[in-house]
Formats: structure tokens, sequence, C-alpha cells
């Protein structure tokens, strides 16, 4: 016992005196969802993770080694194995969770074990907010951050009496939310509001006739995943585009649906923090990777495992090699990416970054593509009651 | 707005479309149920699978290709099934063929996402069907009109089989009393397997008729399983009356409470079943009197 105490010691000596010089190996427990129905988005941003280990990760002088445990969509799957990677693997620093579920449920043990987690995906409002953590940094977006600035936006285009329409989760609340309470204060009015079972509608014909009498000039809509194909398909049949055009988060009509939408999503407007088309050097260099390494062009959930790589990265950079020390580094994470400026905002530990209103429209040999057609500035959240300490 | 006839027929067609879709997958399940007390849960796997291989098939030779296929492929690995698994377990009782066959959906649950992915698929719906007809006032998507028409052209061919040739009175005889039926020298498990094939080949057609409609992901096939259990035990295990009549009292009741009743959308149809149960536990239109 005293011999390991005695070797850790040293190690812990030998590895901060030459800490620059010397490779350094971090352990990286990757917790996302590689079965149920999330295993779409985990297999996404893992190839964007890998990729930014494999991008930025050379100069770095140190080796990662990436511990994967599959978190399905369950908080208690996602717990269990949460306490396999501190506890068992012991691992330097964590990343990943896509549902917001498993965020929340995770959190206290991460929080408590003082090890750093990078979120690439839970958009959940109170992990930034009231339930936040110095050592959980997002890399991702938050749920009002995405939806706030709709509200404005739709106002200048003339549009003040709105539809809204969501999927009945956590999630679809905030999201709906934020852009409704935005919506209002820019002087618009929500004529009708449902929120529809979630995973259990397949059919959204009876809430689109609904919607179609509602006396409203426009429709706004969070889905994601099979919801986001069927609904934006279903819009389509209706033939209720002309009439109300149909706006929303842009997940709606992510990269990731945007071909199995086909047609039914062009002239479709929403928000987004990224969509391919963004036009910067670095997301330039980002889709040409990305396109080879997984055969097609990369979503938002891509980019966020490419850029909780990459902060990861450029915190081991900085010097950080354990549990406090990365965790120090994240809080003060900002570069220029594939989505422009980003940063870390200091109050909350979420990423502050620009939005982007897109349209889908039909590109080069019909396949649709997204045409940005603003920059909203960057904006950080409000606090909400986060008292977010520095951890060094 | 509700007072607006335009919105009733409009959702009135929209509960017809969807009655027609459990339909063609509730009333092979039924009569399966019925026939041989089966309870054969892998059933919604099955639509799945005639979706994904719908949307496969559509790509290569085309929708109506795809719709032509699905059904044959599903029936295919009906056979399959049949032989390696619901064979041996036809008398191992209903909680041994429950375990095995909701084992089943997970296995092709991941088989599916092996084979076509995680990422959810979507078909074309045909240029045929593609616009939008006037009926009574009312823009409704042809598609859909193709799927209430298909559904109720399906019911009209099963009634006629069931109710006027000598199969469907061997199958009637069957569900009212195998032993007996066996007796009077009808081959009960031949008719068995026919049935059971014939059941695999709807709930394929059912899932090639959806997939243009809503996407093709993995877990679609868990999600169509309760509405149509739930079909079954409202209609009446075992007949064709039943699964029809389930099928449109659900359709009413899913589309017409969550436009009407939005807060109590969910709920609704399970106290309708659970009301069904208490009244008439044997459903509305049991087979066996």
């Amino acid at each position: 016992m005293s011999n390991f105490v005695k070797a850790a010691v040293a190690a812990v000596i030998a590895s901060s005196a030459v800490a620059q010089a010397q490779a350094e190996d971090i352990k990286v427990g990757l917790l996302l969802p590689f079965s149920g129905v999330y295993a779409a988005l985990g297999e996404e941003i893992e190839t964007g993770f890998r990729l930014g280990l494999d991008t930025f990760g050379e100069g770095s002088g140190a080796s990662f080694e990436i511990v994967r445990e599959d978190s399905e969509a369950s908080p208690p799957v996602g717990l269990a194995k949460t306490r396999k990677l501190v506890m068992q693997d012991k691992v330097d620093v964590m990343a990943g969770v896509v549902s917001s579920g498993v965020l929340g449920a995770i959190r206290d043990v991460v929080d408590g074990a003082k090890v750093p987690l990078i979120v690439a995906n839970a958009g959940n409002d109170e992990a930034t907010g009231e339930a936040c953590s110095p050592w959980i940094t997002r890399m991702s977006f938050s749920n009002q951050q995405v939806n706030r600035p709709m509200g404005k936006y739709l106002v200048d285009q003339g549009i003040t009496k709105v539809f809204t329409i969501g999927a009945d989760y956590a999630a679809g609340q905030q999201m709906i939310g934020a852009f409704a309470e935005a919506f209002k204060a820019a002087g618009g009015e929500i004529v009708g509001q449902e929120f529809t079972p979630f995973q259990k509608t397949q059919d959204f014909g009876p809430f689109l006739a609904k919607a179609k009498s509602s006396g409203a000039q426009a429709v706004y809509a969070f889905y994601a995943g099979g919801e986001a194909i069927s609904f934006v398909k279903q819009y389509d049949s209706f033939g209720m585009k002309d009439a109300l055009p149909l706006y929303g988060a842009g997940f709606l009509t992510s990269q990731l649906y945007v071909d199995a939408q086909g047609r039914a999503a062009e002239g479709v407007v929403t928000a987004l923090h990224y969509v391919p088309t963004i036009d910067n050097e670095a997301n330039r260099q980002f889709v040409e990777a990305f396109k080879v390494k997984a055969g097609h062009l990369p979503s938002e959930y891509a980019v966020h495992g490419y850029d909780a790589a990459r902060a990861l990265v450029e915190a081991v950079k900085s010097g950080a090699t354990d549990r406090e020390t990365l965790g120090a580094a994240l809080q003060k994470t900002s570069f220029d990416g594939p989505r422009g400026a980003t940063a870390i905002d200091p109050a909350t530990n979420n990423i502050v970054q620009p939005i982007y209103v897109y349209q889908i429209v039909a590109g080069e040999g019909g396949a649709q593509t997204q045409k940005v057609l603003s920059q909203l500035p960057a904006e950080a959240d409000p606090v909400n009651g986060c008292e977010m300490a520095l951890i060094n | 707005m509700q007072a607006d006839l335009g919105f009733w027929v409009l959702q009135g067609l929209n509960a017809l479309q969807l009655s027609m879709l459990l339909f063609l997958l509730s009333v092979g399940l039924t009569v399966i149920f019925g026939l041989m007390h089966f309870v054969n849960l892998a059933h919604g796997s099955l639509y799945a699978l005639g979706a994904y291989a719908a949307a496969t098939a559509g790509a290569a030779i085309g929708f109506w290709g795809g719709l032509l296929v699905a059904p044959f492929a599903v029936a295919a690995l009906g056979v399959v099934l049949y032989l390696v698994f619901i064979r041996r377990m036809r008398r191992a009782g209903p909680m041994a063929q429950v375990l095995v066959t909701f084992g089943l959906i997970f296995v092709m649950l991941d088989l599916t996402r092996i084979v076509w992915g995680a990422q959810a698929l979507s078909a074309p719906v045909p240029a045929l069907l593609d616009g939008r007809l006037t009926i009574l006032g009312v823009e409704y998507p042809a598609y859909r009109l193709f799927v209430i028409a298909l559904g109720l052209a399906i019911w009209g061919v099963l009634a006629l089989v069931l109710g006027r040739t000598q199969i469907g009175a061997m199958i009637r005889a069957g569900v009212d009393n195998d032993s007996m039926a066996a007796c009077m020298g009808i081959d009960v498990e031949k008719m068995f397997f026919l049935v059971f094939c014939v059941g695999c080949a709807l709930a394929g057609l059912a899932g090639a008729v959806a997939a243009p409609l809503l996407s093709v992901t993995p877990d679609m096939g868990l999600q169509i399983l309760i509405p149509t259990l739930i079909v079954i035990v409202i209609g009446g295990l075992g007949s064709l009356k039943g699964a029809i009549a389930g099928s449109l009292i659900y359709g009413v009741v899913q589309t017409f409470g969550a436009v009407l009743f939005p807060q109590f959308a969910s709920i609704l149809i399970y106290g309708l079943l659970a009301a069904v149960l208490i009244l008439r536990p044997a459903g509305l239109f049991p087979a066996k009197g």
C-alpha cells in the first residue's frame, strides 16, 4: 500500500514537472447512446469526437485513450456507466451525454467526484442554470439558446400570430417555451399551442388540421429524430407550407434528417447553432475531413463531438494533466471553430455561440441543402440561479 | 373553429386513415390469436421489416415494386419464424410464447439496426399519389386516401374469403373449436401455418404502406405494437368484425381525443380499454359465442 502511495506521489511529481515535455496519457470516458432511440446521434458524436482528437491532438504531446460506454437513452443505465467510468476506469475526463435525462441523473456523481464532463449534446437549461456545476462544461447548446432569437426574428419578418407545436417532454417544453416567451416579448401573439405525446405520435394529421384553422400566420415547431421526418413530410403532404410557412428549432430539418425529408423540407426556415453550409475556413476543413471519415455531411451532433474533443485538446495544451487541472482549463475554453467564435460563459459553463437562421433549399443535383439567411449574434443565457465557482 | 364542417371531415378522414393502417396489422394478429391461442408479440417487428423492405426495394424498383415485394419478403420471414420457433412453441403455454416472441422483438430491432443503420430512412410517395384531392370541400393528401381505400379493399376481400369460401369456413370452425374442427378432418396445423403467413404478409403490407407516411426507424414496430394490442382487446379475439371495429374505435378516439381533449389524449384510449375489459371482458365482437 505504502509502495503504491509512494509510486503515485512520484508519478504526480514527475508528471507535473515534465508535463509539457513528456507524452501524457489522458483517459477519456465517452458516454454515449450506442443503442436505443438516440443511437444515430451517438454514432455521429463519436465520429466527430474521434476526428477532433485526430485533427487537434497531434501537437498536444499527449495520447488519448477512449473508454466507450453505452448509456442507451436511460438515466439509470447512464448513471451506472458513469460510476464505472469514474471509479473503476478512473478516467481523467468524461465526454458525451445525449439525453438530458441522463445528464440530470449523472450530474451529482460527476460533481461529487470532481470529474470534468464535457457535454456533447444534452441541452436542458437547468444543466447550466440552477443545477450548474464547475465540473460540467457544455460544448453543445442549451434549449433556450437555440430558440430565443427566433422570437424576435419572426416579428421582424412581419409575423405576429404563430401556432406552436412540439413534442411533449422536457426539451420540447423548454424549446417551445423559450421561443414563445421571446416572441411575446417582441410583440407577437401565440394563437394556439400543442404538445404531442413524445414518441407516441406518428400521425400529425389531427394537429395539423387544428393549426390550419387557428388563424395563425405561421407554425413554429420542435421535433427531432423520426418525429421530425414524419412531421415535415406530413406538413407538406397536407399542402400547408404555402398558406402557413413552417418555422422551428433547427433540429427539425437537421442535416441528419434532411435527406429523408427530401422535397418536403424545402422552404422550411429554422434556427440552429450549426449547419454544414456555414461559410468559414474552419468549417470547410471540418466538413471535408468529416466527409472522408463518415461518408456523409456532418450534422450539429458531429460538431458537438468535434468541438468537445478540441476543447479537451486545448485544455491539455494549456498544461492540464488530471481531473482538477482539466476541469479548470475547460472552463476557459475559447476558440474559432466551424460554428464561428465559441467560448465558455464563465457564469454558467455553457457555450456562447452564434445562432444561424437557415432555409432548406434545393441544391445542386436535387439534394436539399441549407441556405444561411442570417447569423444572429452570440448571446449568453441568463444565469438562472447558477452560482458558478471557478475551480482555480 | 370546431363548428366548421371542413374540420370534421378532415379529422374524420385522419381517423379513418389511422384505423385502416391499424386494421391491416391487427387482423393478422387477431386471427392467429383466435385460431391457435398463440401470442405473437413480434408482429410489430414484422411491420417494421415490411417498412424497411419497402424502403429498400422502393429505392431500387420504385414504390409499387416495393409495395409488392414487402408482403412476400415478410411472409418468407414468417415461414422461417414458424419453422424455427412457433411450431415447437405451440404447446408451450402463453407465458413461454410471450417471452420468446418478446425476445424476438429485440433481436429484430437490433438486426434492423445492424443491417440498415440507426438513422431513420424514408420512402418517397409515388408520383401518382403525390398530390391532394378535394373531398366535401376539403383538400386531403391523395396518398392517405389510397391508404383508406387499400384498407377497405383488404377488409372486403377478407370478409369475402372468411365468410363465403370453404377455407374461410374452415378457419372459422378452427377458431370456434379447434379440437372439434380437427375431428371433422380439418388439418388445423396446416391452416394455422397458412393463416400465419397471410397475417405476416399483411403486417408487411402495413409497413410498406406506412413507410412513405411515417419515418422508417428500427423502433417503429415497438411503437405500433401497443395500439395493435389495444385494437384486438377492444374488438375481441379472433374475429374480422372485431378487428375492423376495434381499429375504427381506436382511430376515432385517438384522432378526436388528440384534437378536442389534448390534455387527456394519451389516457383516453386506455380508459376506453379499461371500460371494455370491465363491461365486455371478451371484447366487443369475440369470435367465440
